[in-house]
């Protein structure tokens, strides 16, 4: 039949140049300087926490996934978001164990890339707080040299950790534990006691301002989330004094990573723009009401993963009115 | 139905914009191929029934003969396109992929040219109904591609009184430029047609949209604006698909078409410029539609033109008058890159629905990796009907047919836009034509 050797496919015969995996690996690359600003701050300790959280994602991904899914990147990303939501000091090897986690639970187990509905880092990470709850709240202090290793990397799997010295409090832990501030500047440039990717606004905020010129990030959810915790916290100083500034709300703990990387995951976020909007809102509700007054000093991964379980709802209040009708259409 | 908000709304929300690759022809002016040894003239080429043969093998034939009836009215009939010898009626390749009831005619080369009675009346004096009759017996279809019948079109039912005659000259395809040179070199034509068009129709308004990609067809038109009648020239925001039907109509009248009905229930008609330039051709020579103009275009081509092809040469004829493929070319598709069809045979031949042939080189073709959907939102970003071609993507995979006509699957247009934009790759229009496919044939099983 096809003498003439010629290609068949079905219309439309052109594509954009923008795949699945391209979008992949520029948020990669874009979390890049992410990862060298926490190894300015925290050392070797950073990329080695990195490092495992993403070669144990891929391993994962490589025995319980399908044939080459290693390549489209995902796998990379839940490492890299896993890596930088730990502490420096945290112990390596249940580091790995929770970049298992996040792909088998968070990814495989919904059937795959693009299937799950819980963010896989997230889902990772609140395994580990669960887990180890106090090792995931010691967080060496910034600074120190660079081949300094923080606290007990290399503990052996289920032996007693041993305490280390060099240890400070996060802002938020300071603020709602010793009702401490910490300044404004150090909070923007990241020179602060947290988790990795907690201490880089800056950089983080970069990344995500890339992202969304190349089209690669849908911009009304960092903007919402962020919007609405300013918002919600300015309002609660009005009415107590005693509450902390927008600022420090904006700009502490791990907002900018979450709003910017981890509310804005494609598959776990909705389809909609109006949908974008109240999942980013919501976020913001609830982690300034955590924050104020919940019992943890750090609310965004619950904040994000309570939203990740509204986005089906959310879709389907949102779905946009088809052209030619006056009603919206329900799913 | 008055509130025109013609100067503020000239564009549609959502849309894509695919690179043009226009510059390869734009500025080519419209030449005219010659006669090919044979022409294949199949019976189907408009939507609607197919024409009745009224030809045998042996028959002679000369240019604008009738070969075919007119089955009814939702029918136009064919006609020979050059003078010859009937030599074959059988199951040729259509372009749209099926094998399809032809005429093959083997061209006289020395044909004298003899003068005749024209076969097309004058338009003037005519009433209404006869040039409706008229441009009926001439066989003239859509030209942009989808080859509805004009004349139904300049007879609307009576009860949707129609207070605008649109005509698209959007041309939003990637590559094709055959509206683009029709309104540049021939908008005498296209205003003569108009005229003709607004008779028949008795319409008093008439709104010409054209990207504002073609400056020059826009000058051109406004140049040549006969001053007895109402036309306004309005250049309109260059977005792919500016010109379907819906998207061009809200474009000019700032008003939806409500879903599922037609055009005229909002009071336009719509035409394509390229018919209404060969309805002015058909008054104005006395010869039925025998020939069209057709974009040859693409990288996997080495010699891009804007031809004047006799309906019926195959598309090897056409290529091969292009100076051929390129070693690179893969893909050769008629119509426009988004909504064309690929052609496995290049023993097609061009139809009177035929706007363009465009070769592809093998790295622009679509890869076959799909990867699956990850929920990124760019086709409802996309859709100019606002679906939500993700949801029915994924309806379409498990064959909940149901569930997609009632997520308004027949609003979909089968555009493209959103499986243009999936970063996934997944074939979005293919699988809604086939749920389209599928869910007609369970509604044909159960009445």
């Amino acid at each position: 039949m096809n003498a003439d050797k010629l290609v068949v496919t079905a219309s439309p015969h052109v594509r954009s140049a923008d795949s699945t995996p391209r979008i992949m690996w520029h948020v990669v690359g874009s979390l890049v300087p992410v990862i060298l600003a926490a190894a300015w701050f925290f050392g070797v300790s950073a990329l080695l926490q990195v490092a495992t959280a993403v070669l144990v994602s891929l391993l994962t991904e490589r025995t319980t996934g399908k044939g080459g899914a290693i390549a489209d990147g995902s796998a990379t990303i839940t490492g890299i978001l896993l890596g930088l939501s730990l502490p420096a000091g945290f112990p390596l090897w249940m580091t790995a164990l929770g970049a298992a986690f996040a792909i088998v639970f968070g990814k495989q187990v919904w059937g795959g890339l693009g299937q799950n509905a819980f963010n896989p880092a997230l889902v990772g990470r609140a395994f580990l707080q669960g887990a180890f709850p106090v090792a995931i709240t010691t967080w060496p202090s910034a600074g120190g040299g660079f081949f300094t290793l923080r606290g007990d990397l290399f503990a052996l799997p289920f032996a007693r950790p041993q305490p280390y010295a060099e240890t400070s409090a996060t802002p938020l832990g300071l603020l709602k534990f010793e009702g401490e501030g910490t300044p404004l500047g150090n909070l923007v440039i990241g020179n602060t006691g947290g988790s990795l990717g907690e201490t880089a606004a800056l950089v983080i905020l970069a990344g995500g301002i890339y992202l969304a010129w190349r089209g690669y990030l849908n911009w009304r959810i960092p903007v919402s989330v962020i919007a609405t915790v300013a918002a919600v916290s300015a309002v609660v100083r009005l009415l107590d004094a005693s509450a902390p500034d927008p600022w420090f709300m904006v700009f502490s703990g791990g907002l900018m990573l979450g709003a910017v990387y981890m509310a804005t995951d494609i598959v776990t976020a909705p389809i909609t723009n109006a949908g974008r909007w109240i999942f980013g809102a919501g976020i913001g509700i609830l982690v300034v009401v955590i924050r104020l007054w919940g019992g943890l000093a750090e609310g965004v991964m619950y904040a994000i993963l309570f939203m990740n379980a509204l986005t089906p709802f959310i879709n389907r209040a949102t779905q946009p009115r088809v052209f030619g009708t006056r009603l919206r259409t329900a799913t | 139905m008055t509130g025109f908000r013609t100067v503020l709304r000239t564009g549609f929300r959502h849309g894509v914009h695919p690179a043009e690759e226009k510059g390869l022809t734009s500025h080519l002016p419209i030449r005219r191929m010659p006669y090919p040894a044979e022409l294949i003239l199949p019976l189907r080429q408009h939507a609607g029934k197919p024409a009745k043969l009224c030809v045998k093998v042996g028959d002679i034939v000369e240019r604008g003969d009738k070969i075919a009836e007119a089955d009814g009215y939702m029918s136009v009939p064919i006609h020979a396109s050059a003078a010859g010898t009937v030599v074959g009626v059988e199951l040729w390749p259509h372009p749209d992929g099926s094998m399809a009831e032809a005429v093959r005619i083997e061209v006289a080369q020395y044909a004298p040219h003899v003068p005749r009675p024209r076969l097309v009346p004058h338009w003037e004096g005519l009433t209404a109904e006869q040039v409706v009759k008229a441009v009926q017996e001439a066989g003239v279809v859509g030209l942009g591609g989808a080859a509805f019948p004009t004349h139904v079109k300049l007879a609307p039912p009576k009860e949707f009184p129609v207070h605008t005659l649109i005509i698209n000259g959007a041309e939003c395809e990637p590559y094709l430029t055959s509206d683009h040179r029709t309104m540049v070199e021939y908008p005498e034509r296209v205003h003569f047609g108009v005229r003709v068009m607004m008779h028949a129709i008795g319409v008093r308004r008439c709104v010409i949209g054209v990207e504002r990609n073609k400056p020059d067809a826009i000058e051109a038109l406004r140049r040549t604006m006969p001053t007895d009648l109402d036309v306004t020239i309005l250049p309109l925001t260059v977005k792919y698909p500016q010109g379907a039907e819906k998207m061009l109509i809200h474009a000019v009248t700032g008003v939806e078409v409500a879903s599922g009905k037609l055009p005229v229930t909002a009071g336009v008609v719509v035409q394509n410029v390229g018919s209404v330039a060969a309805i002015a051709e058909v008054f104005e020579t006395g010869l039925p539609l025998v020939e069209r103009i057709v974009t040859i275009s693409g990288h996997g081509l080495r010699k891009p033109a804007n031809l004047i092809v006799p309906v019926g040469a195959r598309l090897r004829d056409v290529l091969a008058f292009c100076d051929g493929v390129t070693p690179d070319a893969a893909e050769v598709i008629v119509g426009g890159p988004m909504m064309g069809l690929a052609q496995a045979n290049l023993d097609a031949p061009v139809v009177k629905g035929t706007s363009g042939v465009v070769v592809l080189e093998k790295s622009e073709t679509r890869s076959a990796k799909v990867y699956p959907c990850v929920h990124c939102g760019k086709c409802v970003d996309a859709c100019p009907v606002f679906l939500n071609p993700s949801l029915l993507g994924d309806l379409a995979r498990v064959q909940q047919y149901e569930k997609m006509a009632a997520l308004h699957l027949a609003d979909c247009m089968l555009c493209g836009s959103c499986a243009y934009v999936c970063p996934s790759n997944i074939p979005l229009a293919q699988l809604f034509q086939a749920s389209k496919v599928a869910l007609r044939r369970a509604t044909a099983a159960v009445a």
